[in-house]
């Protein structure tokens, strides 16, 4: 088996790593040129740091939604559904500002990867700054398998999952320091260190991710509760916590 | 294999863990690596055997660098190079770096991982990460 196709690519302030296991053919690497460029289109769109942005635009009441591109009505709209689904727990507008960073970095990724899938990259994954779409194999009959890095240490892992057709967020406090400010009450989440939350589609893992940890110690019971989705957290005073479903994913080493 | 999913702090038997895996570990960093940047480090089996150093990056705590060990086209070892911190407990902590997994798994001769999830990193961030080590050893 030839080695996979790898790519790294700056976008969005963060990094984005490709692995695609399929030949290097004409279309798959148009298809990866297309991924690449997309991540590049949403930041352009989406970025609330570009003062030209549609975006800044928006929030700044230069713009309406209807003279942005159709994506900023369809991020909008998840944005609503998730922020619904949680109770509040997830917001467009952090900090009282249009930003739907939250749910952008998910979505995008979400849509690279199918951009590799429709061209017949049907093995592949994309982590973009640590929040991973998986498709398939890492290599016939064996799934990928994905660390977790401890969010008090993050050379080193706290344990490792398995999957397929897998989607995989963690959100924390690891990198810049305490963020995520819980919408309903305006102050930054502190009960945990990360949550990693898994799923099928990154679009909604990733934002619930950030929900999850908005919600603090009340995200275990929201995670029990819900259908499609597995979690793992690590709290502040290092204990850990996850869902019955959670252990089905843990890699057999 | 299901008791792997623990809580972070090093424990009695987690020391005992580490002293147990680090002969092992020893005599796989010991195998002179093929230089990285020497050559195609890859080849049909994967990336090339051998230590990957990361770059050293000067963090709000202090130098952080860590270097990974593949063999077999597999991550078979973590280690902390420069720690944040001069304290003991940090020392500590940074000697318990081979994650514990990796470390049993190592006793079984497998491990492995394909890529890492960790608190989103920015472009800064992803220099010292564990994913920027995979994806540089397999550039």
């Amino acid at each position: 088996m030839a080695e996979p196709i790898r790519h790294v690519e700056h976008a969005m302030g963060t990094v984005f790593s490709f692995v695609v296991r399929a030949p290097r053919t004409p279309s798959v690497t148009a298809a990866l040129a297309q991924a690449v460029a997309w991540l590049h289109h949403v930041d352009r769109v989406f970025s609330p740091y570009r003062p030209d942005s549609q975006i800044t635009r928006l929030a700044e009441g230069r713009a309406d939604v209807d003279a942005c591109d159709p994506e900023v009505a369809e991020v909008l709209r998840l944005c609503a559904e998730i922020g619904h689904a949680t109770g509040g727990a997830f917001t467009a507008e952090p900090g009282g500002r249009l930003d739907p960073s939250g749910l952008v970095k998910g979505w995008a990724i979400e849509r690279a990867s199918d951009i590799l899938h429709r061209a017949g990259a049907r093995d592949h994954y994309v982590n973009g700054g640590g929040d991973l779409q998986l498709r398939g194999e890492a290599a016939p009959g064996e799934p990928w398998r994905i660390g977790l890095a401890d969010p008090h240490d993050r050379s080193r892992l706290i344990a490792v999952v398995s999957g397929r057709d897998l989607a995989i967020a963690t959100s924390g406090t690891a990198e810049r320091g305490a963020h995520i400010v819980d919408p309903r009450t305006g102050r930054p989440s502190t009960a945990m260190a990360s949550i990693t939350l898994t799923g099928r589609h990154l679009t909604e893992v990733d934002a619930l991710a950030t929900a999850a940890f908005a919600m603090g110690e009340a995200a275990r019971t929201w995670a029990e509760a819900h259908p499609r989705i597995e979690a793992l957290a690590v709290a502040a005073d290092r204990s850990t916590w996850c869902t019955p479903g959670f252990d089905g994913l843990l890699a057999a080493s | 294999m299901r008791r792997m999913l623990i809580t972070t702090g090093a424990t009695l038997a987690g020391v005992t863990l580490l002293l147990a895996a680090k002969p092992h570990r020893a005599a796989v960093l010991a195998t002179p690596p093929p230089a990285p940047e020497g050559g195609p480090t890859t080849s049909a089996a994967g990336p090339a055997d051998g230590a990957y150093r990361g770059d050293s990056v000067e963090t709000k705590y202090g130098p952080v660098q860590v270097e990974i060990t593949m063999a077999g086209g597999r991550l078979t070892a973590v280690r902390v190079l420069k720690s944040p911190s001069e304290s003991g407990r940090d020392r500590e902590i940074a000697a318990m770096s081979l994650p514990r997994l990796t470390r049993e798994a190592l006793a079984a001769g497998n491990a492995h991982i394909d890529a890492v999830s960790g608190a989103s990193y920015t472009s800064d961030g992803y220099i010292t990460s564990l994913q920027s080590a995979l994806d540089r050893a397999h550039g």
